[in-house]
Parts: structure tokens; sequence; C-alpha cells
């Protein structure tokens, strides 16, 4: 599965999962962060770690460990406007995260 | 939160017939929406700083700025911590769902002002969402609306879909903040009854149910409120949280309920977090002017981050900063430095001339006089420090530090945000320790607090500066390095190395803690408000004069008593004043302490002398150097030189001198790692509201300077350099 710290700088993708720590999980879930979600690595810091993302038009800086575990697939092809299936496939989807 | 909760809920005074208590308001909001600033101008800047019960987190409650004024009653305005959700797993986190609630200590609000980023709408509004499902009324401040531009969140539309009241605003230009005061009033006379319906999947409901069931009987309001108490036990309680005062039949509800839905395939917390941003997903594009949830450009942000956080440019940018920063501690703060001095000074001159001779004139000059000029003199530095925190903060560039020296930081245990606290360390410790308030968690903080004093703080200079004088030729290693100027650099690695270290060790030993996700926002850049900044650099130093500064004073003036008592008997006519307080010290207290803890010292190279002088250092590191004027009949001067060629005179019994190189180094050592100043510790007792963490520091930093020492000088011996 590919993960957000497997994509290029600069992309986009859709978030499948969110796995990690219940206290990673829970605080990007409550930023935002959600199955469905379009999330961009925006950047990678100078020294190799932490990276920046882009959800919800908020950067946030995480640890490259952190951003493996964030499952993401390649964005819908039909979705230009990737905030629109964002909405449709948020949270009641039974996509089960990673456990540790 | 405890049971008795519902006991808080009023306050002593609103029992009292005839006196109104009043009516308080609590401003929440996530962190980087300009809460502070509108919380200065609801306030009218006049706010008192206090803490929260249990947790050394700022509190600030001041009076509403009526518009109506005409013996409307009293509104009383408390800034809540920043947080991006009332759910928590720390007893800081605990502190907006219990200043919210009124559980706790907490009084509980009448109204909750929620500080909303305009242009965060959607992330913002979880918060809100989170509020009106436990029945808080409240009115949204949308504020920042001038960054939303052409697509602004519509008020009527956020009213409407909450059931609360909402009102536009610009903090920054004070825009919107008299219809905001207004709005407050309105609702404080009818509270706003806001209502939604998130639509959680079936299975959920009935697990928050059997939450609900669980909820101690104070806690319990409706059915709705307490789905709403369970849904946040459900997503905060942990196998090993750190919230205080859950009740145990709670904590296992919850715990249970978890372990169930695991077992079934199921995650809670995404069911529970994503039904709510499903729902605020759902009519977003309805609460924007133009039809779409589009968040504002950071066109302006990016620009800037090519720069500023560039492998490069970024890097070379960082280091200017931080240079400024770190020489303005020491220059610009000097000339405050010595005005302060020279203000105590003549205040010291001004007192002897009115007060007759004897204990009281003595205590007044030089015990209390010398002491409140010991803790003004801090004063400076912590105002210019602060200042720089604030422009740092407020324009959103300590984030971009935090983020560019992270993977440094992180190494040695420490938060990217301890790196500005760290630096400032190297000028003084004082408004270091203060400065650590920027990271939000308790363990990030006592850390960095613990190594701080290691980082060598320019009252150590004057100390290098006589040692190295007295005791190092002014010769050139290799015919072209300066011995002593190569011996202070070599001071400054080795106590930088010493701190570094001791972050690794003490971050893995002593407060170890949960490791916790670092998820830092990187805001986008503002221009700083200086009216903020301003406030903040008062309270900070304010809290600082009034809290560790009594200790300070009262720990500076019983150390003068223990140096200079008893007064010897009688000196006979006509002996020099020098010569005369050589004889007051060596028979003092201080004097006695110093020789009964030469045997323990000896081992260093230290004779009884260098122990008074370690002694008087207590009350700040460059004392010592008059101290050991005092010791060595020299004079209590800043003139080092007589002193200097005195030490280098000394002898010892058999006639060797008493002081070598060797015995330099060793000094030297000490003072670089021992916690030897009551100013510092003070601070640390203050800031972690214990005895224990300073008891701590000061016995860790003595155990290892003393070993320090000891590897230094016997070490030395062996080799043969004595």
């Amino acid at each position: 599965m590919a993960t957000l710290a497997d994509l290029p700088t600069g992309a986009s993708a859709t978030v499948t999962s969110i796995g990690g720590e219940r206290a990673f999980r829970r605080r990007m879930m409550e930023f935002g962060l959600l199955p469905g979600t379009t999330i961009e690595l925006r950047r990678v810091a100078p020294l190799g770690d932490p990276v920046e993302i882009r959800v919800r038009g908020a950067a946030l800086s995480i640890r490259r460990v952190e951003a493996r575990n964030i499952g993401v697939a390649a964005l819908p092809v039909a979705a230009t406007d990737a905030r629109a299936s964002a909405v449709r496939d948020v949270g009641m989807r039974p996509s089960l995260p990673a456990r540790p | 939160m405890s049971t008795a909760s519902a006991a808080t809920a009023s306050s002593p005074t609103a029992e009292r017939p005839g006196v109104v208590a009043p009516k308080r308001v609590v401003i929440l909001g996530n962190p980087n929406v300009g809460k502070t600033t509108l919380f200065n101008r609801l306030t009218n800047e006049n706010a008192k700083v206090g803490n929260y019960p249990g947790v050394t987190v700022e509190r600030r409650v001041g009076r509403l700025d009526g518009a109506s004024g005409n013996g409307a009653r009293d509104v009383d305005v408390m800034d809540v911590p920043g947080a991006y959700s009332l759910s928590a797993r720390s007893a800081e986190e605990q502190i907006a769902i219990g200043a919210a609630l009124g559980l706790d200590e907490n009084p509980k609000p009448d109204l909750a002002v929620v500080v909303v980023d305009a242009g965060q709408l959607v992330r913002n509004l979880y918060l809100v969402l989170q509020l009106v499902e436990l029945e808080v009324p409240c009115v949204v401040a949308l504020n920042m609306i001038d960054e939303a531009a052409d697509n602004a969140p519509r008020p009527d539309a956020v009213a409407r879909l909450f059931g609360v009241v909402a009102v536009p605003t610009n903090g920054r230009t004070g825009l919107g903040v008299d219809d905001l005061v207004r709005a407050i009033e309105r609702a404080l006379e009818t509270p706003p009854r806001g209502s939604i319906e998130v639509p959680y999947p079936a299975a959920l409901r009935a697990d928050v149910d059997r939450v609900a069931e669980a909820l101690p009987s104070a806690w319990r309001i409706d059915v709705e409120r307490d789905r709403a108490l369970a849904r946040w036990a459900l997503v905060s309680i942990d196998a090993d949280d750190e919230l205080d005062n859950i009740p145990p039949s709670l904590r296992e509800r919850a715990l249970d309920v978890q372990r169930e839905g695991v077992h079934a395939g199921r995650d809670l917390d995404q069911e529970i977090i994503g039904a709510r941003y499903a729902f605020l997903d759902a009519h977003a594009a309805s609460l924007f002017a133009r039809g779409v949830d589009e968040p504002p450009s950071r066109a302006f942000s990016e620009k800037l981050d090519r720069i500023l956080i560039h492998p490069v440019y970024g890097f070379a940018i960082f280091l200017v900063v931080m240079m400024v920063l770190f020489q303005s501690l020491f220059t610009w703060a000097d000339p405050g430095i010595r005005f302060v001095e020279r203000t105590v000074l003549a205040l010291q001159v001004f007192a002897a001339d009115q007060l007759s001779g004897g204990f009281f004139r003595d205590l007044v000059v030089e015990g209390v006089l010398g002491g409140v000029g010991n803790v003004i003199v801090f004063v400076p530095q912590i105002l210019l420090l602060f200042l720089f925190i604030g422009l740092l903060e407020d324009s959103g560039y300590m984030a971009r530090v935090a983020y560019l020296m992270d993977r440094v930081m992180r190494a040695l245990g420490l938060h990217g945000r301890a790196f500005v606290p760290m630096l400032s360390g190297f000028a003084c410790a004082i408004p270091a320790i203060l400065a650590t308030r920027t990271m939000e968690r308790r363990r990030d903080r006592l850390l960095t607090m613990l190594v701080i004093p290691l980082m060598t703080c320019s009252a150590r200079l004057p100390v290098y500066t006589l040692v190295i004088a007295a005791l190092f030729p002014p010769t050139r290693a290799f015919g072209w390095i300066p011995v002593q100027g190569l011996l202070m650099v070599g001071m400054y690695l080795f106590a930088t190395t010493v701190a570094l270290l001791s972050a690794f060790v003490l971050g893995r030993v002593v407060v170890k803690g949960r490791k916790v996700p670092l998820i830092l926002e990187l805001p986008p850049y503002r221009l700083p408000k200086l009216a903020t900044t301003l406030r903040m650099m008062w309270d900070r130093t304010r809290s600082f004069l009034t809290e560790a500064g009594t200790v300070i004073l009262a720990c500076t003036v019983a150390l003068w008593i223990v140096l200079s008592h008893p007064k010897p008997d009688h000196l006979p006519p006509g002996t020099s004043p020098a010569v005369a307080a050589q004889q007051t010290i060596a028979g003092s207290y201080g004097g006695r302490l110093g020789k009964a803890l030469e045997p323990a010292f000896r081992p260093l190279g230290f004779d009884w002398k260098i122990d008074v002088g370690l002694l008087g250092a207590f009350t700040a590191r460059e004392v010592f150097v008059s101290t050991m004027g005092l010791v060595y009949g020299t004079g209590e001067t800043d003139d080092p030189a007589p002193l200097r060629d005195r030490m280098r005179a000394e002898t010892r019994a058999d006639g060797k001198p008493a002081y070598t190189p060797l015995t330099g180094l060793s000094l030297m050592v000490f003072f670089a790692i021992a916690c030897q100043c009551v100013s510092t510790l003070a601070t640390v007792r203050r800031e972690t509201k214990s005895l224990r963490w300073p008891a701590f520091l000061f016995a860790y930093t003595g155990v290892l300077a003393w070993l320090a020492s000891f590897l230094v000088y016997q070490g030395g011996k062996l080799l043969g350099l004595e």
C-alpha cells in the first residue's frame, strides 16, 4: 500500500487509511484528515524530516515515520473538484485503518 | 474533572443576597486564530493573569469592556488556551472542556465565544460543533474575515446551521468588535440554544448510550448532553491517558466499549470524528459567499516559505535571525542592566545615609536593596526575549524554526520549539526558562528547563575570565592560538556538549512521558501585532517579579546574612576595611560552612576559600568574583586585577601554590555544570509549581559537576599536570 511518505514532493492523493498510534490517528482525524480527504505532500524539511502536508487548505508538519501510517491512493480520475469527492467519501466508508 | 463539579457551578458570590455575581464568558478557539488579540480588545487590556487549577497553564481573566455600560451586569471574560478539539489525553488538553463546561474548580460559564479562523472554516467549526453538542451557548466570531477575501463565510448561514450567533470580526483592526460585544450582551440575556443533529451510525449510538449510563450523576443534565459527554469520554479516555478526575466507573465503561469495538473490527474514533466531518462537509459549501468551500489562497505565505524554509537560504536566514536575537540579549539588554545596577547602588547609598548604623541598616542596604536589585536585573533580558518571541510567534516564523530544527532537536529528545529557549540560555537561564512556555506539553517544557541551566550563561563569564587570567599564561599554542581564548571557547563547547547529552539521557530516564506525535501547524505568515506582544512582555515580567522575584529576594537576603554574620567581636583600631571584611567573611556562618565543606571539595582541588566563593555565587554566579575579593581582603570590587595577583601568590601549607592551572580548570568545570543559582532554582520552582523539580535540578547538576571536576583534577594529577 502506498503511503503519504512515498508520494513525490508536490503530489496530491486521496487518503485511504490512517494508522499508527491512537493519539496520532485521532489528532489527524480531528484536523479533518479522514479516508477520502485529499492530501498533498507539499515539501520535505531541509534536513529530510519532518514533511509539510496540506489538508483542507491548512499546512501541517508531521514526521516522516508518522507519514508512513497514512495510506494513500491516486486521486479519482474524474474528480476535477477533489473536495467534492472528499465530501462523498468521508466517514461512513467501512475502510478500517491498519492497527498496530 | 470531579464529581464535585456541580458544587462549583455557581460561585460563592452568587449566593450572597444583594451581590450580583458577574456573568462569565469563556473565549475558545483553535491556536493561531487571533484569540488573544480579540481577548485584549474585548477586555480593553485589563486582565488578571493566573493559572488553571492543577496545571501551569496561564489563565487570563478580564472584564468585558461593555458597549452599553450603563449599570449593565459585569461580565468576566476568560481566555482559554488554543485547542483544535475538546477531546483530550492530558491534563493540559483537558482545560478546554473543563473551562467550557465548568467542570472541576472552573466556574461554569454562561457563554462561550468561539473564535474561528474564517479562512479555515470547516476545521474550526469542528470545535463549534462539539460545543453545540454539549449544549454550551455559543457566539461565533468569524475572525480574520479579511483574509477570506471574496469567499468569506456567511455569518447568517453559520448561525442557522448551528443555532448560534455569528459575527464577522477582525481582531487586528477592531472591525466587528463592537458588534461582537453587543452580540455577547444579548446572548447573555437570552442564551442562544444551539442544536444540530449529526447522523452518527446506528451501532455507535448504542455504544454511546452505554457510556452515558456510566456518567456520574453530577455530570448528567439531559439525554442529548449526556450523549455528547459520552462521545467526549469515548474519544478521550485511553488505557494510559493523563486525564484528571475521571471517575473509575466511567473510565472502565469507556475502555470496555472501545475494546468491544476493536474486537468487532470497528474504529469508534473514526466513526465519531468521521460523522462530524461528514456533517460539516455536507453543509460546508452553503456556508460560503461563493457557495464553494474553497480555502483562501496561501500564495503569499507560500512565496515566503520558498525562501524561509529553503535548504540554503532558509538556514542562512535562520542563522541570521538567531544571531540577532542572541546578540541583542547581550548588547541591547546591557544598558538596561547597567541602569538597574546604578539605580540600586544610588538607592543603597541614599538608604545608608538616611539610616543609623547597625544591623538594620546593613540589612536594608546590603540585604534587601541588594536582593531587589538581584531580581530587577533580570527584567531587561526578559522583556527583550519576549519581544523577540512575541514577534517570532505572531509572524508564524517560530513554527518554521521548529520545522527546520525538528530533526536535530528530536535526536536529543527535545521539541523543535526548545531551540529558542536553549539559545537564550547562553545569555541567562531566567528568561530562557520563562520562554519554555511556548511549548504545549509539560514533558517538553520540563526537559528543556532541566538542561537550560547547563548552557553557559553570561554570569559565568566573569568567573571564567578571572580564573583564566589568574592561572593560565597568555601564551600561544603552536605559536598562534592564544591559550586563554582557546580555553574560553573550550568551556562553551564543553558545557553545550554536557547540556545536549543531559537532554538525551534525562529525556529517556527522568522525564520519559508518552511519545506524542509532533503535529505542527504552519500558520500563514502574518504581520505581528505589537500591542499583543507588549502585553505578553508585561504579563511575563510581572508574574516573574511577583512569583519568582519574592523567592529570589528572600534567598538573597538569607545568603547575605549567612556570609556577613556573626560579626567579629572586636577588630584592632586602624584595621583597613578590606581586612575587616576579610575577617568578617572568614568568621561568618558562610565562612564556617566553607571550612566544614572543605573535605568534600578537597578532592576537586578546592580549599575552603573557594568553597565560600561558591556559596556566594548562589546569589548570582558573578558574585563569586566579589566574594573571593572579600575572602582575600582585596576588597569588594569588580576590578579583578588585585584579586588575580593575590590568587597567583596564594600558597598552601607546604609552600606549593594553592592555585594551579589544574585547580582553575576543575573550578571552571564545576561552574559550567552546577546549577548554583538561586534565581534559576526559584524560576524553575515557579514554572513547575513544585519543589521537586528544582531540587532534582540542583541535585543532578551538583553531582554531575562534582564528578566532572573530580575526574579533571584527579585525572590531571595522575597525568602529572599538578
